[in-house]
């Protein structure tokens, strides 16, 4: 039986002397700023979606574009507050190995005491907080693919359930100390391969199915059209600072000190250490060689592959990143780069035979860059980490090449693929999916767009009026 | 057997050191990464050569080129 612990009760334990009451008040305090810090880092990563979305799309979409994508945050984040939350405590074992965990939930609901100003409590909040991005960004890979013709209140439900429900849920079955999925499969996905990006590229490719292409997309032969992004440069800016905030993300999925005591698991000795998510050990200066050796590998194979397109050379490095990250806390440098670097190529000839058999419309590649690359980095992690401890807890299953492909099968077609899809056809046979094909052509900005002209007209004409009948000209 | 050398965390960390799996591989990881980098030169000065000879027999249009000049 694992015991119940979290990390308030890590920072918070008390010692029974005053040496001891210091030293646990300094690693409440540590752990506080710490996820404080990687919080503010990983904002940057819904700044680079921003950008990135706008960046690729054309110049009559750009404001309705920014919009879906920035109400995303208060539309998550509310939901995420009023039961997100709570799902991830309750859910570790529901449904199939056991009922509701409702004692570790309840402390997690909306009208607890700890999800609030609390002398008592610490750490929730920042807690909260960094899960909370995550949950930003499983919504906003989404949005990306869907740009251009999707209404923005469908993308606003799908925001909420990938967001605040089917993300949490898979977290709290394989991203969780306590989860089935760790426990029976031995799955590990230390810096969310899957619990994020397999599911979010699982999700946005049930909702493009529904979808539909842009007009123009596709020949009239089936062969796919590239819609050129109509500022480059702002897309590759927007990569970069998802690379920034994805940094950010790495340190957010580690408990940065904890002693086995706390953790309570197998490990004796008294060393202190920095964990997983599974409160396993590893290091930061580990995920730190790694994160940027997959990054480097991704983006070398990405621009040998693609010839040099930035576009791809870019999305390259996030998927390279991706591809390592389900074992980026146990992986030797050069086996995060090499392993990002066959991920990239992968994904990359996946994403073309794809697109042009099915014709499917990714506005910005994301089932492939996030989808893809979280399938195949969970499946490589299986063999390349075969027969490691997933956990620190007795019992559990060691991981293994079959525990990770079932895992990818859950978290990209059980929880992504399945929802997503469900959720679009029921959208789109409400006619509440997709914008009118006039307003398509004319592009979502029309209104603002001609607004904006008139009143420049306006406001020009006024102050030559002006200064025609006030201003005397100088001699 | 597991590739990380430990079966389960049931040890003093003050004892455990390296954790990355296929311990022992560094050199022969190494010689691979050596291989992959140098491949990726080798690589990319053929693709560039290449692209580079196709936009010099499309750089012929002197108004083309002119616009291009003119585009800054």
């Amino acid at each position: 039986m694992v015991k119940k612990i979290n990390l308030k009760e890590s920072a918070n334990s008390r010692g029974s002397d005053t040496v001891d009451g210091n030293l646990n008040a300094l690693t409440t305090v540590f752990t506080e700023f710490y996820y404080w810090v990687t919080i503010v880092i990983m904002f940057l990563i819904h700044v680079g979606f921003c950008m990135y979305e706008v960046g690729a799309s054309r110049r009559r979409n750009h404001m309705h574009t920014l919009m879906k994508n920035v109400m995303i945050i208060p539309l998550v984040t509310v939901s995420f507050f009023l039961f997100g939350w709570w799902i991830y405590w309750a859910f570790p074992q529901f449904p199939l190995f056991g009922g509701l965990d409702l004692e570790a939930g309840a402390a997690n609901l909306p009208w607890s005491e700890n999800m609030a100003t609390n002398l008592d409590d610490r750490i929730t909040g920042v807690f909260w907080a960094a899960f909370l991005l995550f949950s930003w960004t499983a919504a906003s890979i989404v949005s990306g693919s869907v740009i251009e013709r999707i209404r923005s209140s469908a993308l606003w439900v799908h925001a909420v359930l990938i967001g605040s429900v089917f993300w949490i849920i898979d977290a709290a079955w394989g991203w969780h100390y306590a989860g089935w999925m760790v426990q029976y499969l031995g799955y590990h996905d230390a810096y969310a391969s899957g619990v994020i990006h397999a599911i979010a590229g699982g999700y946005v490719l049930g909702v493009l199915m529904v979808l539909g292409p842009r007009i123009g997309k596709f020949a009239a032969d089936g062969t796919p059209r590239n819609i050129p992004p109509h500022n480059p440069w702002m897309l590759c800016i927007g990569i970069f600072l998802i690379y920034t905030g994805f940094w950010g993300f790495y340190a957010a999925c580690n408990v940065p000190i904890i002693s086995p005591e706390v953790i309570g698991g197998e490990i004796v000795g008294t060393t202190w250490t920095a964990t997983n998510i599974y409160l396993a050990p590893t290091t930061l200066s580990a995920i730190t060689f790694n994160f940027l050796m997959s990054l480097s590998g991704g983006l070398m194979a990405a621009y040998v592959v693609s010839k040099g397109d930035p576009f791809w050379t870019f999305s390259g490095g996030l998927a390279g990143i991706i591809t390592a990250s389900a074992g980026n806390d146990l992986y030797h440098p050069i086996q995060a780069m090499l392993v990002g670097a066959a991920g990239v190529v992968i994904v990359y000839k996946l994403h073309h035979w794809v697109e042009k058999k099915f014709k499917l419309d990714d506005a910005v590649g994301a089932v492939a860059v996030h989808g893809y690359a979280g399938v195949v980095g969970l499946i490589m992690a299986g063999f390349i980490l075969w027969g490691s401890p997933s956990s620190p807890f007795e019992g559990y299953a060691v991981i293994t090449p079959w525990g990770q492909a079932i895992g990818a099968v859950i978290m990209f077609f059980v929880l992504g693929f399945l929802p997503g899809w469900c959720v679009a056809k029921m959208q789109s046979a409400a006619g509440v999916l997709r914008i009118p094909e006039e307003v398509e052509m004319q592009g979502l900005d029309y209104d603002e767009n001609h607004a904006y002209e008139d009143e420049k007209a306006a406001i020009i004409e006024a102050e030559k009026a002006h200064l025609a009948a006030k201003v005397i000209p100088a001699e | 057997m597991s590739t990380i050398g430990y079966e389960s965390w049931a040890v003093d960390l003050a004892d455990v050191g390296a954790i990355y799996p296929f311990q022992g591989w560094e050199v022969v990881m190494t010689i691979a990464a050596v291989i992959f980098w140098l491949a990726w030169h080798r690589i990319q000065f053929v693709q560039e050569g290449q692209q580079m000879e196709e936009a010099r027999q499309k750089a012929v249009d002197h108004e083309k080129v002119r616009e291009s000049i003119e585009r800054y």
